[in-house]
């Protein structure tokens, strides 16, 4: 009977129905887009970053992360080898020697970041086959060097670069090593310190024979990074490991998204406030109008908290409304934008120029994710709750007398 | 035997500003199967007592006791639930819940009272049978005349099977003939089921009727005179 006194009054006005409903839906669709929008432009920044280089997370020596020096390198065990093969979201993982060294060619000297890989682990993981631009990708000899280390070297494929450094336990480092290829990242310091070496070469130039400093892993996407870290956790000892996800690796440009989130936020909150001034209208208006019927109805025998839970039911059903009609209205656009992401590049070279500069495709996608939508429906439910206590105060106090005199 | 009874009830409003007397000194007894019209002028106390004997309002002083119940004890909450049990109140107008049906309507006291379904289909048919607006079950209020929707309070007073009925100015707002037809009604069951009404009213067509006529003046019985 409540639900159908509930959903019967709802249509009792049908006017002001729909223009609460239309307030809600117009907001829910703006704070939908918003969020989809803002969470799908920084999803795609990690996402460049992290796939880039980084990989969604990485295990290293205890303690590794904290002091980057090649003492505190790990053995590549077969434990770490198979630690992934029985967790479903890891779906490859990256070993790599990671130094630093003296480049020299000629009389030209660069200090450059010497990174050993297994190089088709390492494709798999960031697609850095792709982005050769002169002879071949690595193979088991030789080396591929960024275009920045090429130019300031005055280097080219088939030239000699020489390497000098401190290898493991204090042990020297030196060795030459053929160019096979230069590549290319838009991220300009990326592109003048890289140098990569087959895994075997580094550990061998490094004298860290079987060993690896970093173990990057292959993750498909955020979302199953905690289920990933948390298996990988399981499987290994922690006091000889790291675990180490990529929020943990890019805290900067984490925090970066969280202070452009929370200036998200308070637009929402403005949103929300806007929202619940009209639903409060509603409210208001609902309460004055049917205060001689409130009246009646407890003369007649109806207990306060169900008539409480009718007009709770009534508000809940209209703020519900207008939630599903806003997330109706945004869930197209937004998923057409999640297919079709917004170009920059129309927006002019500079614009483009700006987002090579960072590594990234000049285009934001929209994030289209259900939490997106159903927290709005949530915090309409929320917002809802707490403008009932309204009504709930008013019906507390309602004497039925003075009500039916009114 | 007395199933309502006042004794001593005083009522007034604003004790502590400028008192306004309601009610001076009340005592009534009402027994089962009355047909009991209080009248007087405007401002007399009669709405002021037939709220006190709903339980709607409460005395500043005195006693209520409905079916050998003191009511002047009950809590709020307490005394919803004895108003939904024991007592069918006809309000002057706009007594409907607008949005529920005839029988929706009458059947709505018996679903706060947790009737099943079957009693509820039954009984409220029953009641509209007799109220003759079985033909308007369907209908909300506003597809019914005044008349026929103080028909349907008169059955949805009686759906609870209350211990009497309460109608505060029943015709106030109905034609001579929907008013005449009502009270028809309303004295049919009285005398065959044997059901109590107490009005007030000021309308000489239900004075004409009644059995028993209760004076107010200024919140004091005048005269109490049984036909």
């Amino acid at each position: 009977m409540i639900l159908k006194l509930a959903l019967r009054n709802v249509w009792r006005n049908k006017r002001r129905t729909f223009i609460t409903i239309g307030a809600v839906a117009f907001a829910v669709f703006l704070s939908s887009f918003m969020r989809s929008f803002q969470k799908g432009a920084w999803d795609n920044v990690i996402d460049n970053s992290v796939n880039l280089f980084f990989g969604y997370a990485q295990i290293h020596s205890e303690g590794y992360w904290d002091d980057q020096t090649i003492d505190n390198s790990m053995i590549y065990s077969e434990e770490l080898k198979n630690v992934s093969s029985n967790i479903e979201k890891v779906k490859g993982q990256a070993p790599r020697m990671e130094s630093f060294a003296l480049a020299s060619a000629g009389d030209l000297t660069q200090g450059v970041m010497v990174i050993g890989i297994d190089p088709e682990k390492e494709h798999h993981l960031t697609g850095i086959k792709d982005k050769i631009i002169a002879g071949n990708y690595l193979d088991k000899q030789g080396t591929i060097i960024a275009s920045g280390i090429a130019k300031k070297l005055k280097l080219s494929v088939g030239d000699t670069l020489i390497l000098i450094s401190q290898g493991y336990h204090g042990a020297n480092a030196a060795g030459k090593f053929a160019i096979e290829g230069i590549f290319k990242y838009a991220l300009p310091d990326l592109n003048k310190r890289l140098v990569y070496l087959p895994l075997a070469a580094a550990q061998d130039f490094y004298a860290a024979e079987g060993r690896i400093t970093t173990l990057a892993l292959k993750i498909d996407n955020s979302s199953d990074v905690p289920d990933a870290i948390s298996g990988l956790k399981q499987n290994l000892d922690l006091i000889k490991y790291e675990v180490l996800d990529y929020k943990e690796l890019i805290p900067e440009l984490v925090q970066a998204r969280q202070v452009d989130e929370a200036g998200g936020l308070i637009t929402l909150g403005i949103l929300y406030t806007l929202i619940a001034f009209t639903i409060f209208g509603t409210i208001l208006m609902m309460t004055k109008e049917r205060s001689y019927e409130f009246g009646v109805l407890t003369a007649i025998g109806m207990e306060r908290w169900k008539l409480f839970l009718v007009i709770f039911t009534e508000t809940t059903i209209v703020a519900l409304m207008g939630a599903l009609v806003g997330i109706l209205m945004a869930v197209p656009l937004v998923y057409y934008l999640h297919l079709n992401p917004v170009d920059l590049s129309a927006m002019g070279e500079e614009v483009t120029a700006v987002y090579e500069k960072f590594g990234m495709e000049p285009v934001i996608p929209s994030a289209f994710s259900p939490l997106i939508f159903l927290r709005q429906a949530w915090v309409i439910f929320l917002v809802t709750c707490v403008l009932g206590l309204y009504p709930l105060f008013k019906i507390l106090k309602l004497q039925p007398v003075k009500a039916m005199r009114s | 035997m007395s199933i309502i009874k006042i004794e001593s009830v005083h009522k007034t409003y604003n004790p502590e500003k400028i008192p306004v007397h309601a009610l001076r000194g009340v005592d009534l007894s009402i027994e089962k199967g009355e047909f009991t019209a209080i009248v007087g002028p405007s401002g007399s106390g009669k709405t002021t007592l037939l709220n006190i004997i709903g339980g709607l309002d409460r005395p500043s002083q005195g006693k209520i006791t409905i079916n050998n119940k003191d009511i002047s004890t009950l809590s709020d909450n307490d005394m919803i639930k004895f108003r939904k049990d024991n007592i069918g109140f006809v309000f002057q107008a706009y007594n409907l819940i607008p949005v529920l049906t005839a029988r929706e309507n009458v059947e709505f006291v018996m679903v706060l009272q947790n009737k099943s379904q079957k009693e509820r289909d039954h009984r409220a048919n029953e009641l509209l049978e007799v109220v003759g607006l079985a033909d308007k079950k369907d209908n909300r209020p506003s597809e019914l005349s005044g008349g026929q929707q103080q028909r349907v309070a008169v059955a949805r007073a009686l759906a609870s099977k209350p211990a009497f009925v309460l109608a505060d100015e029943p015709t106030a707002n109905l034609d001579s003939a929907s008013t005449a037809s009502l009270l028809d009604m309303m004295a049919n069951l009285n005398k065959e089921e044997g059901m109590t009404f107490v009005f007030s009213t000021h309308d000489q067509r239900v004075i004409d009727r009644a059995r028993r006529v209760v004076t107010l003046v200024d919140g004091k019985i005048e005269s109490d005179e049984t036909r």
